[in-house]
């Protein structure tokens, strides 16, 4: 029979899928897991409501737990579930070196976003400067770092 | 009874995120493509978090509430419906819309029922961006008369997306003065969102009732 610990861990294999260098685990998109007998539950929360991957993550977890030998069983949570505060600290440090700015401690003001507040996560500077409030997805900023020169994506505060 | 409030929001964000996708690639610069896009995508992510509330209650599913009805039955305020594919108009609606919802979200935070009040909060950590940009925007036109022109033009929308109670707040947020609102409430509807609706569902109009 599939232990709940056997789940977490297999979950923590698995990619996020709009940002494959880290998992659903470290995103803390995974509120809850949960086993009954052969029933496996998982809460899942989206990021962003409008996440367009929020299909393909249940797909990738009801695969996942049906390898475990559990009979998945996949509740999207809505609501107020998901803040960056979830994104673990494992999770931050992959962003970062993946070139992602980690999101800010609470959610900037737009003084702030057009402040020197952000670091480059490339060169650690604080010279950057906001491009683009919106970004590749609906998580990310565009900033520029003054210092190396480079562009770079801020994952957004929620 | 909570279904008549999602299907407001539900509609509006629909109907708006509709409207700014229009934008998608022919925006003046490439960042307002990529922020019209995704502003787009956000509202319309929004607009499906409430119709599944709203479609919990009422028996029936988030895209058949989305797209199934007749243009009489949306809730969706005229100020969404416009097709605005001038700059200085769409920024200027941008701009009404966010501060008009701001004021409904905020409402709907303070709700007893926790399950409206949560998607509340969602939604309204994401619209701050949205809230952001506009303002952005905003600072930068306000002196062009064109702009202007377009928020004096749109105003009585933006008061008729709001209930009476919450006009005086709009007013004060915006800095404007009450007006006549008549033609432009809630509950009345523009050809424009007919000319929308046919093209939103004439895809799924093709094959009624499959599982896409």
């Amino acid at each position: 029979m599939v232990t709940a610990a056997q789940v977490w861990s297999a979950l923590a294999e698995l990619p996020d899928p709009e940002l494959p260098v880290v998992s659903l685990v470290d995103l803390g998109v995974i509120r809850d897991v949960a086993v009954d007998g052969d029933r496996v539950h998982v809460e899942l929360t989206p990021t962003f409501l409008g996440c367009p991957a929020l299909d393909a993550m249940r797909r990738a977890l009801e695969l996942a737990i049906a390898g475990l030998g559990g009979e998945p069983d996949v509740e999207v949570v809505t609501g107020d579930a998901w803040t960056t505060d979830r994104i673990t600290p494992v999770g931050r440090e992959k962003l970062r070196l993946a070139g992602l700015a980690p999101p800010a401690g609470t959610p900037p003001s737009l003084v702030q976003l057009r402040s020197k507040a952000f670091r480059c996560p490339y060169c650690g500077s604080q010279e950057t400067r906001l491009e683009n409030i919106f970004g590749p997805t609906p998580c990310r900023s565009l900033r520029y770092c003054e210092s190396c020169r480079q562009p770079f994506e801020q994952f957004k505060t929620l | 009874m909570r279904a008549p409030l999602l299907l407001e929001l539900a509609d509006d964000e629909l109907v708006v995120g509709w409207r700014d996708s229009e934008w998608t690639g022919i925006a003046p610069t490439l960042e307002e493509d990529v922020a019209f896009s995704s502003i787009a995508q956000n509202e319309i992510g929004h607009a499906r978090a409430a119709y599944e509330l709203a479609a919990r209650e009422l028996g029936t599913t988030a895209d058949e509430l989305a797209f199934d009805r007749t243009p009489d039955d949306y809730r969706c305020a005229p100020l969404v419906e416009l097709r605005l594919l001038e700059w200085a108009h769409a920024i200027a609606r941008r701009w009404l819309y966010e501060q008009a919802d701001h004021l409904r979200i905020e409402t709907l935070m303070e709700s007893d029922d926790a399950e409206l009040a949560g998607l509340a909060r969602k939604i309204d950590r994401e619209e701050a961006y949205h809230r952001m940009h506009a303002e952005l925007w905003a600072e930068r036109l306000r002196d062009e008369w064109r702009f202007r022109d377009a928020v004096d033009e749109l105003w009585p929308y933006a008061l008729g997306m709001l209930p009476e109670a919450l006009r005086p707040r709009l007013c004060e947020r915006v800095g404007r003065g009450m007006t006549d609102t008549q033609g432009f409430e809630r509950g009345s509807h523009t050809q424009e969102l007919t000319e929308l609706w046919d093209e939103m569902t004439s895809v799924r109009r093709t094959a009624p009732g499959a599982q896409w």
